[in-house]
């Protein structure tokens, strides 16, 4: 009944592989919307933004929300059920927390005058791609919170490490993207 | 090697077992019929749905080019079929130019995405790659089963846009904004475009769904013995295929949002200076060039997301039955690769005439000819595959080799078009239509045609009868040929594609009866699909059993499972691979499958 063989065990698991490639799929899509956005910013009628401060403070939120979904992996592995499953609900909390602080700065921008319509600008990218980020962190809290669930109401028993490992993996992924984000937004912006 | 935890659902616990200790026991469970065949895990069962699911859909994209047909074929005629078919936009039995459009937007759309991505890949990736491999199912069956109703909902978007009011959108299958993306522009440009967009949305995510696994599997579930270079070509081509999904969809996809967001929400992605019927649009700054670039990253792989698997599957169907090793096959692998790169680096030379400035069109026009390069070693590789073979004429042979003449000539026009200069001339008229349908549309079903005829047998134990196989294959490259190769003579005469009605140019009257030609055989080999669509479902339940495990006499895996293979595929142990799959004709033996090992006497070691 194992998925992974001895053969195997030296090569990474199929479902964190899986993980990567579909990581790799992601990174595919902001870079054509960043891109664009290049492409954009040197044409003409091009509006530029001022980043709200908001932004800033989720950034704190998500980036301490890696520290505890890294501690709370290390806490699996020690059998330490029931830190894992405070560190895992303090996770879910911080990553909420974050989309809830993202939608705070798109209403501050929105109040200053950066809307949708009329000319196209660096404010309509921010929207978009900062709200399909913020997509992605509501992805990655859906799955943290089924495996919250789990380790509270689960049925059996599970040792593997496989299921936490890949999700704390993508909830790294999910924050360094926002730097990422946040970096281009100032730099390029 | 088994990934039962997996399959049933259960905790997975990582084991030290070795290999040969692992007793597999077949489990069976009750499965009711939703579980069976329709929320199915099985690879098998989840092929068989896309394969349905995309006939039922090239059904209805074929009958719309045979619609429009009739209409380009005989301008001055009303027909009464086209208003029953059609009730008002084909009100008098002509159609409205409005919905021509229309059809040819969705008959692209459905043939590009339904059928051949959807259609071709989710049927071939799923059924081969674990019984190729060596696996029991995919690295994730549950995602492979989303993938499948992803599509299924993506088809029922789609299929819906059909019956609205203002009917489904009509800027060509490109969807290239402003006419996309203003909805006072046209009737498609209503709700049908945003029904497309959200087609298309779901669409992507069943690809990346399937595509995900596809890599996965191949490279992580691959039974003992069973190294990349091992693999059977079906194999690295559905791999390269997945990889090029994977990377491309996403960026189409932040092509549609930026879409969604111009049409519906006011933004200027694409829109700058519009006057629709006197009216200024607010929208400035937008650029409709960066649409272009979006979509034709994903466009131009998307022509090899069609063609690899097909590519695959007919380097295996030769080699088969020409009873001959595959000649080069880490050529073949190469090549794969070079083509898998280079997709990505021409997309603007569907560009060259939109405004692309035309110094960057000179380094594409470069990496576009150096495509010529792996596709000419693939080649020359099949044809010497078949030279001096002991070819077995069986329909799904006749239908590889048709594959490699239309890749050939379609392949040859492509040289022409990829020039900027020529360009200028070619573009936007039935030479390009000419052009792409020969290399990948019909040039890729017959790729699939080919698997549907060598991989029935595995599919529902049963065999495709062979006269109507063999009458199917003469009538349609026969009928491809002469609908397709005098486009190329209107189309380097000057008769731009997407025109209903052309009786306007007098200089342009002296194709209208090739034109006529063209519509006849149109309606001829059309019918010679739904005779093959009958074929297919008449073989399934009363065609001829297959009552040996082997019948092509194939060395890959897949024909060493029983033949009415279960959930898991092989009873007990999955078996190891010693040798690669191209082991025909050696030592005086012919064939050699890939489970025996190495002999001691044996000539070349593989």
């Amino acid at each position: 009944m194992d998925i992974v063989s001895t053969q195997q065990q030296k090569k990474i698991h199929p479902h964190k592989f899986t993980l990567w490639v579909a990581i790799g799929s992601i990174v595919m899509m902001f870079a054509g919307l960043t891109s664009a956005y290049i492409v954009k910013s040197s044409q003409a009628a091009w509006r530029e933004i001022k980043m709200p401060t908001t932004f800033w403070y989720s950034t704190a939120v998500i980036l301490l929300s890696s520290l505890t979904v890294q501690w709370a992996v290390r806490s699996f592995k020690e059998r330490e059920m029931k830190r894992y499953r405070l560190l895992i609900g303090f996770t879910v909390v911080l990553g909420s927390l974050f989309v809830i602080l993202q939608w705070i700065g798109f209403n501050q921008l929105w109040d200053s005058g950066v809307q949708f319509k009329g000319s196209s600008g660096a404010g309509q990218f921010l929207y978009v791609i900062a709200g399909l980020h913020a997509l992605h962190v509501i992805g990655g809290v859906i799955a943290l919170l089924v495996m919250f669930m789990k380790a509270f109401f689960g049925k059996n028993k599970n040792y593997s490490s496989i299921p936490v490992e890949v999700a704390s993996t993508y909830w790294h992924f999910v924050d360094i993207l926002w730097i990422y984000l946040l970096v281009f937004f100032i730099w390029i912006g | 090697m088994s990934n039962e935890a997996n399959l049933h659902g259960h905790t997975e616990v990582v084991t030290t077992h070795p290999v040969h200790h692992d007793e597999h026991h077949v489990h069976h469970h009750k499965e009711t019929f939703v579980t069976k065949y329709i929320f199915s895990q099985d690879h098998k069962m989840i092929a068989r749905q896309f394969l349905i699911t995309g006939i039922i859909w090239a059904i209805i994209g074929g009958l719309f080019s045979v619609l429009f047909r009739l209409q380009l074929g005989y301008p001055e005629q009303s027909f009464p079929i086209l208003e029953t078919f059609f009730g008002r936009w084909a009100a008098g039995g002509k159609i409205v130019p409005e919905f021509y459009y229309a059809l040819v937007t969705m008959h692209g759309t459905i043939l590009v995405f339904f059928v051949l991505t959807a259609g071709l890949s989710g049927t071939f990736a799923n059924l081969l790659i674990p019984f190729q491999i060596g696996a029991r199912d995919m690295a994730s069956p549950f995602l492979n089963m989303l993938s499948y109703w992803f599509f299924f909902l993506a088809s029922i978007v789609m299929m819906s846009s059909l019956f609205i009011e203002t009917g489904p959108a009509a800027g060509g299958w490109t969807m290239y904004p402003p006419l996309s993306a203003v909805r006072q522009a046209s009737l498609g440009s209503k709700l049908g475009s945003d029904l497309w967009l959200v087609s298309m949305a779901l669409f992507i995510v069943s690809s990346l769904l399937g595509g995900l696994n596809y890599i996965s599997t191949i490279l992580n579930m691959r039974t003992k013995g069973m190294s990349m270079t091992r693999m059977p070509l079906t194999m690295w081509a559905i791999f390269f295929t997945a990889v090029l999904g994977v990377l491309s969809f996403p960026v189409l996809l932040s092509g549609a949002i930026l879409l969604l967001f111009d049409r519906n929400l006011g933004t200027s992605f694409y829109l700058s200076d519009i006057v629709v019927n006197g009216e200024i649009l607010s929208n400035e700054g937008g650029s409709a060039i960066l649409y272009q670039h979006l979509f034709w990253f994903l466009g131009h792989p998307e022509v090899y997301i069609i063609l690899l698997p097909a590519m695959g599957m007919v380097s295996e169907i030769l080699s088969v039955n020409s009873r001959k090793p595959i000649f080069g096959y880490m050529a073949m692998v190469g090549s794969l690769f070079a083509i898998c790169i280079l997709a990505f680096l021409v997309w603007a030379h569907h560009m060259f005439v939109t405004g692309l400035n035309p110094f960057l069109g000179a380094f594409f026009v470069l990496l576009t000819l150096l495509i010529a390069v792996p596709s000419a070693i693939k080649v020359f590789n099949w044809l010497t595959t078949l030279w001096r073979g002991n070819i077995r004429f069986t329909p799904a042979t006749l239908f590889a080799i048709g594959f490699v003449s239309l890749f050939i000539s379609g392949g040859l026009t492509g040289i022409f078009l990829g020039n900027s200069t020529i360009d200028i001339h070619l573009h936007d008229t039935m030479f390009v239509v000419a052009h792409f349908h020969i290399v990948m549309g019909v040039a890729s079903f017959f790729g699939m045609f080919a698997g549907v005829y060598h991989w029935f047998p595995k599919m529902f134990a049963r065999y495709l009868n062979n006269t109507l196989g063999y009458i199917h294959f003469w009538v349609t490259i026969i009928g491809s040929y002469l609908i397709f190769w005098p486009m190329h003579y209107q189309g380097l005469a000057g008769i731009p594609r997407r025109y209903l009605d052309k009786r306007a140019w007098a200089s342009f009257n002296q194709f209208a009866d090739l034109d006529k030609m063209i519509t006849v055989v149109s309606i001829i080999v059309f019918a010679v699909q739904l005779m093959f669509v009958f074929n297919f479902f008449y073989s399934i339940f009363k065609g001829r059993k297959v009552r040996t495990q082997n019948p092509w006499k194939a060395n890959t895996l897949e024909w060493t499972t029983p033949i009415v293979a279960g959930h898991g595929n092989w009873e007990g142990e999955i078996p190891e691979v010693h040798r690669w799959a191209y082991d025909y004709g050696k030592d005086g033996r012919d064939f050699i499958p890939q489970t025996e090992p190495i002999g001691e006497n044996e000539s070349k070691d593989h």
